[in-house]
């Protein structure tokens, strides 16, 4: 890419995007805590989850600021429109990622002192494992404009979804077998959609990455994998 | 939600490439000399009935000399030809047997400074509706006042007619001129940065003007202004040192244009 004439604009994109690798950073490091406050039922990272949460919420104000001052500065057209709204709305997503992650750690505490099934905890740590996966890929395919690599993410969603799907079943099944679970698998299960809805905005993440590179939108139909909608488990 | 199953919100504006639009003018191969100097290669644009082409480049890439073809202003000048063909209506303006003063008279042109007629404002109208028409006193009022009501300057003159038309500000004296072109009743209205001595209210109402006009002609403008050209224009057309890099609507060509120099021109990465 050449430069601007003006280099200061050169300058004031590459902060953009300084800063979306900042609010991914941080979201990345957010959803970890969240997890490991859960897993562990530590109150001390749920509270570190929070504060986290609020230096995301700080980045994407700026995010906000820095982008409409440009708009309205510099007026940029084609790859340069597109690379600040994209970045705008990346912002938008990694702030609702880290509100899914905080909202795990709280969680947390609620459920402070519960015993937790281990099979069921294992379940809700692959689905993380793959959910962490799918945001740093997309975070580097946002840094290196792989519109490959974003529709790589955008098509892996749906192990996400199938995951959840199975989780699903599985905490019905717990509840069922012993009302007192219930609350403890209520929770789990709040994380496991918390965890679901940050693969959604992930994919989002992917679209704007695509359209940042292409100037299009991804022209398939995205293959959906949350059934739990239409699903009832019964007691035999 | 499937993005692409919802139908754009550019109603107004025109599709790729102007499928069953009709072509006004069609330039083709043409190629244009100041002396020896090659100042347009081979271009092939068409301008369609009803909208509104942008051309856009920087300076000296031949986008007012192209216009300048379209009304055949450059035979005012000794060592300046063109070759190729410019087709209004199928029929070629370039060759010899063409009319100058009908072809004026159907391709009308705003200029970059408003060159109001050292006239009253009446006058300035009146004069160029004369040179082409005969009309009682009581038609050619019709007309004046027909004229400046489509320049949107009625309101603003209609008890001053009588005044000098270079006592007017600059952006009544650029409608004035948009009056005066629009009186001979043409079919073809170019402009030449036609907003470039205009302040940003003077702009907008040319720019409304543009929009109101482009019902009933066809319109090319030639402009520097890059938000302009994307405001106005159904179709934009990128030149660069005499070439037509790339044409398309103007939607498309401002978000995402498919030659890198138009992408780097009209992002601000240019030379």
């Amino acid at each position: 890419m050449n430069e601007h004439t003006v280099k200061s604009y050169d300058q004031e994109l590459q902060l953009l995007d300084r800063r979306i690798a900042q609010m991914g950073g941080l979201a990345e490091r957010l959803l970890a805590q969240g997890f490991d406050a859960l897993a562990r039922r530590d109150p001390k990272l749920a509270e570190d989850a929070v504060a986290s949460d609020r230096a995301i919420d700080a980045l994407e104000h700026e995010l906000q600021e820095q982008s409409i001052l440009m708009i309205a500065r510099r007026q940029p057209m084609a790859n340069d429109l597109r690379h600040i709204m994209t970045v705008l709305k990346i912002a938008g997503d990694l702030e609702r990622i880290g509100d899914l992650a905080k909202n795990i750690a709280k969680r947390a505490m609620a459920i402070w002192g519960e015993p937790h099934p281990k099979p069921l905890m294992t379940g809700l740590k692959h689905m993380l494992e793959l959910a962490q996966h799918q945001l740093k890929n997309v975070l580097d395919a946002y840094a290196e404009r792989d519109a490959d690599k974003a529709l790589a993410v955008w098509r892996h969603d749906e192990r996400v979804d199938a995951m959840y799907n199975s989780l699903f079943r599985e905490l019905l099944t717990y509840m069922m077998e012993d009302p007192r679970n219930i609350g403890l698998c209520t929770h789990l299960l709040f994380g496991a959609k918390n965890i679901e809805r940050i693969g959604d905005h992930t994919t989002n993440i992917a679209e704007n990455v695509y359209y940042l590179v292409h100037g299009t939108g991804i022209a398939d139909d995205r293959p959906k994998g949350d059934t739990t909608a239409s699903t009832l488990v019964r007691k035999e | 939600m499937n993005v692409a199953s919802i139908a754009p919100l550019t109603v107004a504006h025109a599709t790729e490439n102007g499928p069953g639009l009709a072509e006004k003018v069609s330039v083709r191969n043409l190629d244009f000399y100041y002396g020896d100097h090659r100042a347009l290669k081979s271009i092939n644009v068409s301008l369609y009935r009803g909208r509104v082409t942008a051309f856009i480049g920087p300076s000296g890439c031949g986008k007012s000399t192209l216009l300048r073809v379209m009304n055949r202003m450059y035979d005012l000048y000794p060592n300046q030809r063109a070759t190729g063909e410019v087709l209004i209506d199928g029929e070629d303006i370039l060759l010899p047997s063409q009319d100058l003063n009908l072809l004026r008279a159907k391709v009308g042109m705003v200029f970059q400074k408003p060159t109001p007629f050292p006239m009253t404002i009446f006058e300035n109208i009146a004069f160029g509706i004369r040179l082409y028409e005969k009309l009682s006193k009581a038609e050619l009022e019709d007309r004046v006042e027909h004229a400046l009501q489509r320049a949107a300057l009625w309101s603003e003159v209609k008890d001053k007619l009588g005044a000098s038309g270079l006592s007017l500000s600059g952006g009544q004296q650029q409608r004035l001129c948009i009056a005066r072109t629009v009186a001979v009743r043409p079919e073809v209205i170019l402009f030449d940065e036609p907003c470039s001595a205009l302040d940003p209210i003077s702009t907008a109402r040319i720019e409304e003007l543009i929009d109101e006009l482009k019902a009933d002609y066809t319109i090319a403008i030639v402009t520097h202004n890059m938000q302009q050209a994307a405001r106005v224009s159904d179709f934009t057309a990128f030149m660069y040192l005499g070439e037509l890099v790339e044409f398309g609507d103007t939607t498309r060509l401002f978000t995402t244009p498919t030659q890198r120099q138009t992408q780097d021109y009209i992002t601000g990465r240019f030379g």
